[in-house]
């Protein structure tokens, strides 16, 4: 078995647990909807002004959401007892890493495209113009915080109070994205020139770039008990 | 070990009487400043602060990166008491500059890239400290020095994005401009000194601590395992 094939497999073996319960991505599907309506009620009219606004209300969706399926990743696979199976499957602890990120990572996708559907009707905007660019930057963002998510889901995995922990852990590494993501996406939103997006994109590019590097370099020790 | 022990009494002496000499440059020698008045005074603590705090959170990088190349619990130690000791002189960052600024730059707290970095920092490493605490003995270790490689990449890439973030909107405050006179250059050396010499010190006896709690924890399991040999010869 080749390196896609192992990569493939742990990936998959993910996606029928996942079809069988169809847990974890409602789950994260509904809590984004509530979070876009909760917004609405704090915020009210004045978001009608400021798109900047609504592209904070929609990425804190997406983060807090993402979290909730960053926490079950690792998590899951302790409560029924498969994290020892999956260590001691012969792969490189790179490719359990990967694996779970693609995975995590195409869940949260499905949960942002749905949450930015609902999103465009509950608050009156059309992405269709702008689908391009905030689909590149919520790429990038999304990467990003999943990247970082991945690692400390499988550090806080065994640990007493995961979930809190999990979030203590990762919103203060995950600062760079929030800015950059949400920066962009607010000039998009506005309809400004794309060149102000570059500084922001060149930020999530480097924020993924190094952490999937340092994840490559330090996974290992986090999978070895 | 023993020599280390010798050392560390004239070190914390040493110590003792800098920090003495420090609360004097800073209350009596140095001259009060013209514009901020005797707020500024906070200016010599703050700053080696600041300072000890970023070196605390650097001496955690490289201690976990050995350990993890190496895996001696030394190392783990240090990371771990670096933390401690940075978390406090970062905490102090955090209360003397608002205590600072609130009467010269008339808030509490400014976004600006250098103090939005530090705050980010600080819940960094209380996050690390809150992860060691709730894992297991046995991965612990290594979770930790995971962590406190990530936390410290993390810093630039921080300053950077909130930089940028700062730039697009309008800067109330950019610079702090501070002309320094003899006198007060002299009580900054001697403050920065003193804050050194206080901050090895600390961390110094917290790694002595750490140790002679392993040797505690072993010396009790060594008691039980003999506690345990006297039962079963006695026929308990």
């Amino acid at each position: 078995m080749n390196f896609v094939h192992k990569l493939g497999a742990i990936i998959w073996k993910d996606f029928i647990s996942e079809f069988r319960t169809k847990e974890m991505i409602l789950s994260m599907c509904l809590f984004s909807f509530l979070i876009l309506i909760i917004f609405n009620f704090a915020f009210g009219s004045s978001l009608k002004f400021d798109r900047g606004m609504v592209a904070g209300i929609l990425w804190v969706a997406f983060v807090f959401s993402g979290l909730t399926g960053l926490g079950r990743s690792f998590s899951m696979e302790r409560d029924r007892g498969t994290l020892q199976g999956l260590i001691l499957c012969p792969v490189s602890p790179w490719t359990i890493f990967l694996a779970k990120l693609i995975g995590v990572f195409l869940f949260t996708t499905v949960m942002e495209i749905m949450t930015i559907f609902i999103f465009t009707i509950l608050y009156n905007t059309t992405v269709l113009p702008f689908l391009v660019p905030l689909g590149l930057i919520t790429f990038l963002g999304t990467l990003g915080f999943t990247a970082i998510g991945t690692i400390f889901s499988a550090i806080s995995a065994t640990a007493k109070s995961r979930d809190v922990l999990l979030s203590i852990l990762f919103f203060p590494i995950s600062v760079p994205v929030i800015i950059a993501s949400v920066k962009a996406t607010g000039i998009i939103l506005n309809g400004q020139s794309l060149q102000m997006v570059f500084p922001w994109l060149k930020i999530l590019v480097a924020f993924d770039l190094v952490f999937l590097l340092v994840s490559y370099l330090t996974f290992e020790y986090i999978m070895e008990e | 070990m023993k020599r280390m022990q010798t050392l560390l009494i004239p070190f914390q002496l040493l110590t003792y009487v800098l920090m003495l000499l420090a609360l004097y440059t800073i209350f009596i020698y140095a001259p009060v400043e013209k514009t901020m008045g005797v707020i500024q005074k906070i200016f010599y603590i703050h700053v080696p602060s600041a300072f000890l705090a970023y070196l605390a959170f650097f001496i955690t990088f490289i201690a976990s990166i050995i350990y993890l190349y190496r895996k001696d619990p030394k190392w783990d130690t240090v990371a771990h008491c670096a933390v401690e000791t940075g978390v406090i002189f970062c905490t102090i960052v955090l209360i003397t500059g608002p205590i600072w600024a609130r009467p010269i730059w008339n808030v509490w707290w400014t976004w600006d890239p250098r103090l939005t970095t530090t705050l980010i920092l600080w819940f960094t490493y209380v996050a690390y400290l809150m992860l060691r605490r709730s894992v297991k003995e046995n991965r612990r270790a290594n979770l930790a020095a995971v962590f406190g490689i990530i936390g410290f990449i993390n810093v630039p890439i921080t300053f950077f994005s909130i930089r940028l973030w700062r730039t697009i909107h309008p800067v109330v405050i950019t610079s702090r401009g501070l002309n320094m006179s003899g006198p007060m250059k002299f009580s900054l050396i001697i403050t920065f000194i003193a804050f050194c010499f206080l901050f090895f010190a600390l961390l110094i006896s917290r790694i002595r601590l750490e140790r002679l709690k392993t040797n505690i924890e072993e010396v009790k399991e060594i008691m039980d395992d003999m506690k345990l040999a006297k039962g079963i010869y006695n026929g308990q």
